[in-house]
């Protein structure tokens, strides 16, 4: 059967963006960023198990203003898609799935997002 | 030759593609593994913030922050995969490059949660 070509329903651009699609969105955006993030802890950790040059010279690029960008778009991902997944778990559950709870949770997660993002960095500088 | 038989036959009690279920159980499960061990994370990246070579390598070379790492990372890899597989099945939309990324993907996984194995297990045992 030929797939190309098909009609599409209505897709993205014919709505007006909600909280709820946009956090959805960015949970897999996250998602895709804290891949590669992995790929970076994995390039971290063979430098510490390789020795001390090596571990500087890959602290030293974590060191850099793009290094550190870098970090703080990962702890922001990260604190997002750790509690929006604790969000998603809920749901699977059968909790907070009417607007109100849906809403309700999705500014709880943002807020605590902004608060988590800022205290981890704020302890570190 | 055309085809008699309706779309709904050969569709019908195959389930939507036959493996979904298996698929979101596992993407739970290590959601829920992840939970813990990402307190953990954030908890070790404050110790391991601006720390030598030295103190770096004993922190993660301890018993239980070595287990911790090594749980992470392929409790991570492995999410990762799941997450990374779905986005591809719904975005490309040609066959041969969507298997051929899944199975880049996938391998990558496997490769990169290998790797963190082997390099926290050097740290642990000093070799």
């Amino acid at each position: 059967m030929a797939t190309d070509n098909r009609p599409l329903s209505p897709h993205l651009q014919v709505y007006r963006p909600q909280l709820t699609s946009v956090m959805s969105f960015t949970h897999r955006t996250c998602g895709m960023l804290l891949s590669l993030g992995m790929v970076m802890a994995v390039v971290w950790l063979l430098a510490l198990a390789s020795g001390e040059e090596a571990f500087q010279t890959v602290n030293g690029w974590l060191a850099h203003p793009l290094g550190l960008a870098a970090l703080l778009v990962w702890t922001a991902s990260l604190y997002y898609h750790f509690l929006n997944g604790i969000r998603h778990l809920l749901w699977d559950s059968g909790l907070l799935l009417d607007l109100k709870g849906a809403y309700a949770s999705g500014w709880t997660v943002l807020v605590l997002t902004v608060v988590l993002t800022a205290i981890t960095w704020g302890g570190l500088l | 030759m055309s085809e008699f038989r309706h779309p709904l036959k050969k569709a019908m009690g195959h389930g939507s593609a036959g493996d979904g279920v298996g698929h979101w159980w596992a993407q739970r499960f290590s959601a829920l593994l992840l939970i813990g061990l990402t307190v953990w994370l954030i908890w070790a990246l404050t110790r391991l913030a601006g720390a030598d070579h030295g103190s770096a390598a004993a922190f993660l070379g301890s018993p239980f922050n070595a287990t911790m790492a090594i749980l992470f990372m392929v409790a991570g890899f492995y999410h990762g995969q799941l997450g990374l597989q779905v986005i591809i099945e719904d975005y490309v939309h040609r066959r041969a490059a969507e298997v051929a990324l899944i199975v880049i993907v996938k391998a990558l996984a496997l490769f990169g949660a290998v790797l963190s194995v082997l390099a926290v297990l050097k740290l642990a045992l000093g070799v």
